[in-house]
């Protein structure tokens, strides 16, 4: 007698195997996750955007002979000394502290080579990075970690930073194991205790006090250096307008795709927007304020490749810049390290532990024994190497556009290829002519 | 005595002339005419000069500085000495919200007194206040000491690292991690240089000292629900 077919074994969607695990070690542990980097979850992003290309009404430039410029100029609304950068891509602001002193200066050297600028992050200003960095943006942030007059004007820009793409609305936290004698020292809290990095600014609340706090770093740098505002992809229309409102020459606007050194995965994953979904709303503040190109646009959060920089400055950003990538180019999550990874539970390409300090890598780690492995010159030079490309990419698909400067792309050079990126970025999905939310006449 | 008349010149007028003053200026004392509660005087100023404001001051008057005196004759507002580094910022009427945020050295003197938050995220300062400060002073107060000869409000010294803070009067309630301390001999000669900096009759035995726990230093679970 044949046996009764049973129903085969089927796992919930709902609860799927890495839903059991979290509810497994949130049980065992009482405590949530904490990881770096940024969402790592599917999210509408510039892979669902193509260009056009040329065509009848558009030709193309020359792939190899005509000129596609790349230069840009941030800082030109009120700052005496703007700075001018040879390409759009900028390296995101990462603290010493998070990253070692090595990682610091090859991000300085490889920057500064390919023509452009490095910013520093919670924690202040290393010896290190100033003196490899031809262009260093100085964050000023709520923690104020080694805030100093004297590195204030030693910079070349200032960025306050409201917020950040990972965690809009979030402060941060640098875990005991990271903070070295000199970490400690540079942040004037004692050896090995957590630090934390508060959530607002100490000393303002709301636009009409930034517009003051901005006076004020203008005043005390001579209102030479241009003021950058970074905000996290929370409410992009509403804070660039209050952003320009306040005076910044620049804002910075940072997706959720965007790293952070550590802080909760539930806070990285469900809070704030894609950054595709930011860059349209910005675009537009500016442009009903006429501030479109007087005040500069960078967006950050996810940018890997020349074609995300080109689709960036498309959606009408003036730059983009990069931080997990350039950690990736300096070496982070190499295979090279493979076995390593495995023992710490892990493999390359999914380690995100940057807050216990043991990266093999010695990028994200305060360990002299790990920090040893990265060699700063040759780091540099893997991150100039990369930019290039970036940069080389980004012209590339430019030319074929028909544009003599990657400022020329314009959104109307791009299609769709999902109605979640269409509407998003405001362009027509593919092969037709509708723009979700755009009322058709 | 050199004067600079805000109505004539400007904050900019005021702060280019204190700011690219040598250390070694023969110029020293400075008066400041009709502040007119403007923000951002006397800001960055990094030669040991001795400023006198006549009048009330805006926001982050004294921020960032170094090495100059500077007096309010006045009340002052937000942020005032904001992340100063040495020197002495002395306000001889009441200081609004986050006086003598994120400091990392020199005296800030509030004959007055001070709103709330006064002290927050100190690094290093001290700062000695004549009346009474408001909720959430010294929040996660790293360095320095704050002296209160009045009371402090809701909430003193929330998350507090190695802050050193001295209340004479009442306190409405204490932070997060925040609790009484004994009061040793070196306590008392700190608080005793303190107060006679800052010209006041006060005696240190009549003052109760606060700081950290250092419970919430590394995070636990089960400190949770402190937060």
């Amino acid at each position: 007698m044949e046996s009764t077919p049973r129903t085969p074994p089927r796992k919930s969607a709902t609860f799927d195997d890495a839903t059991l695990a979290e509810i497994r070690r949130a049980a065992s542990t009482g405590i949530y996750d904490i990881r770096g980097a940024g969402a790592k979850r599917k999210l509408p992003h510039f892979d669902d955007l193509l260009f056009l290309g040329a065509s009848i009404s558009r030709y193309p430039l020359e792939g190899y002979r005509e000129k596609c410029g790349t230069d840009v100029v941030l800082g030109t609304r009120f700052a005496k000394k703007p700075i001018e950068l040879k390409i759009p891509i900028t390296i995101a602001g990462m603290s010493f502290g998070s990253l070692s002193a090595n990682a610091k200066e090859a991000l300085g050297r490889g920057a500064s080579a390919a023509g452009t600028s490095t910013t520093t992050g919670d924690g202040g200003m290393t010896p290190e990075e100033r003196g490899q960095s031809k262009y260093l943006v100085y964050q000023y942030l709520p923690s104020r970690y080694g805030m100093n007059p004297d590195d204030l004007r030693k910079a070349d820009a200032i960025e306050v930073v409201i917020g950040q793409g990972a965690k809009p609305g979030g402060g941060g936290m640098l875990l005991g194991q990271k903070i070295s004698d000199r970490v400690a020292a540079m942040r004037c809290l004692p050896k090995g205790i957590d630090q934390r990095s508060a959530c607002r600014h100490p000393d303002w609340t709301g636009p009409d006090d930034l517009e003051i706090k901005i006076a004020e770093l203008r005043e005390i740098t001579n209102w030479e250096k241009p003021i950058y505002v970074k905000i996290g992809g929370a409410r992009p229309y509403y804070d660039v307008a209050l952003a320009v409102k306040a005076g910044a020459d620049v804002v910075v606007v940072d997706g959720m795709q965007g790293g952070t050194a550590a802080t909760q995965e539930v806070f990285i994953e469900h809070v704030g927007q894609p950054t595709l979904a930011c860059i349209r709303p910005a675009v537009r503040a500016l442009q009903e304020l006429n501030m479109h190109r007087k005040v500069q646009l960078i967006v950050s959060g996810g940018i890997r490749n020349g074609a995300d920089v080109a689709k960036a400055l498309a959606l009408g950003a003036d730059a983009v810049a990069i931080g997990t990538a350039a950690l990736v180019a300096l070496g982070d999550n190499d295979p090279h390290y493979e076995a390593e990874y495995n023992a710490l539970g892990t493999t390359s390409g999914a380690y995100d532990d940057w807050h216990e300090g043991r990266d093999p890598a010695g990028i994200t780690t305060q360990d002299p024994e790990l920090s040893k492995r990265l060699d700063p010159v040759k780091a540099g030079r893997r991150l100039y190497n990369y930019l290039k490309v970036l940069t080389l990419e980004a012209q590339t698909i430019a030319r074929a556009n028909g544009k003599s400067h990657v400022h020329n792309l314009e959104p109307e050079d791009l299609c769709a290829l999902t109605i979640e990126a269409a509407a998003m970025a405001q362009v027509p999905l593919a092969g037709t002519d509708w723009i979700p939310g755009k009322v058709r006449f | 005595m050199n004067e600079l008349d805000q109505s004539a010149v400007g904050v900019r007028g005021i702060n280019s002339t204190l700011q690219t003053l040598p250390a070694n200026t023969n110029e020293k004392h400075w008066v400041v005419k009709n502040p007119k509660g403007q923000h951002n005087i006397a800001v960055g100023l990094s030669a040991p000069l001795q400023v006198e404001i006549n009048g009330h001051v805006g926001f982050y008057c004294g921020g960032m500085n170094q090495h100059s005196e500077i007096t309010i004759h006045g009340h002052a507002g937000v942020g005032t000495a904001e992340n100063m580094m040495s020197g002495l910022v002395w306000v001889k009427g009441n200081s609004s919200e986050s006086a003598g945020a994120t400091g990392n050295g020199g005296l800030l003197v509030i004959d007055g007194d001070a709103s709330s938050r006064c002290g927050i995220s100190m690094k290093g300062i001290d700062i000695v206040v004549g009346g009474s400060v408001g909720h959430m002073s010294a929040f996660m107060g790293q360095r320095g000491n704050l002296v209160v000869c009045g009371d402090a409000g809701d909430a003193l010294g929330d998350s507090i690292y190695e802050a050193r803070l001295y209340v004479k009067g009442k306190v409405a309630s204490l932070g997060a991690d925040c609790i009484e301390k004994e009061m040793r001999t070196e306590h008392i000669a700190d608080l005793e240089r303190l107060l006679k900096a800052a010209g006041r009759k006060e005696k240190p035995s009549d003052f109760k000292r606060y700081g950290s726990a250092r419970k919430l230093y590394n995070f636990s679970v089960d400190h949770a629900d402190s937060y």
